[in-house]
């Protein structure tokens, strides 16, 4: 059975925590160990940062739709913004060998989650989809 | 979010409870610079009351890791839970930081 939650914050940074125990709440529900489920909502989480302050400019009051599937194997978040269309070189993760402070959130995403797709194609915003996979023990 | 300061003679202690995130990490920035600004300065952070730590709060530290070693004194990280040692792992950054048990061991060679 496919379950779907959908949860929308406006831009600003306090309520990033909504999406957190969210985020947790439904990992734990669908049998992601502690620290998988801290991994995914640590990614979903930097995703939303990214959608305040990238696509939004730090604007407060713009929305974010996080959208979350729950499959038997597997995890998907669809996360829509409506803001300033991101450009690929702004999505690639930096070089980690360059100690510095930003441009960490990317790389955090895409160590976590074991599909990360950005698509830019709709008129107004972007659209990230995350997915991670249920590992079963056999 | 709450910080507490402990100044002593050669160091300061500074104790972050709850989240570091994009909304508070701005917070942390603004007390941790002005403790690491000086020559010499050294800073322990305690971690026991960190529930949970992004990106941003990483930035954070190592803007405070490069100012501390400009200056010559040392920034060191103790009582740090699973998640958050995780954090800094998946950041590639638990070897650049000096990360301690507790406070007695990243006391050690300050005192």
């Amino acid at each position: 059975m496919v379950e779907v939650i959908e949860i929308r914050i406006p831009s600003q940074p306090k309520f990033l925590k909504i999406i957190r125990a969210g985020m947790n709440h439904i990992c734990e529900t669908m049998g992601f160990s502690q620290e998988e489920s801290n991994n995914i909502t640590l990614a979903v989480d930097e995703a939303c940062s990214n959608i305040i302050k990238h696509a939004y400019g730090g604007s407060t009051n713009q929305p974010i739709h996080v959208k979350c599937v729950l499959s038997e194997d597997r995890l998907e978040v669809i996360l829509r913004d409506f803001g300033r269309k991101a450009d690929e070189s702004e999505i690639k993760s930096r070089e980690l060998d360059d100690v510095r402070p930003g441009g960490l959130g990317v790389h955090l995403i895409k160590s976590v989650m074991d599909i990360v797709r950005y698509d830019n194609s709709y008129e107004q915003g972007n659209q990230l989809q995350l997915v991670k996979y249920v590992r079963r023990k056999s | 979010m709450e910080l507490e300061v402990d100044k002593k003679e050669n160091y300061s202690i500074l104790k972050i409870k709850g989240d570091v995130d994009l909304y508070s990490s701005p917070q942390v920035r603004k007390q941790i610079i002005p403790l690491v600004s000086k020559k010499n300065a050294n800073l322990l952070v305690n971690f026991a009351e960190v529930t949970y730590m992004d990106s941003s709060g990483v930035a954070t530290l190592v803007e405070a890791l490069q100012l501390t070693t400009r200056n010559g004194g040392k920034l060191r990280l103790f009582n740090l839970g699973q998640s958050i040692k995780d954090v800094f792992e998946l950041s590639r950054l638990d070897r650049v930081f000096e990360i301690y048990e507790n406070e007695q061991q990243a006391l050690e060679g300050i005192l």
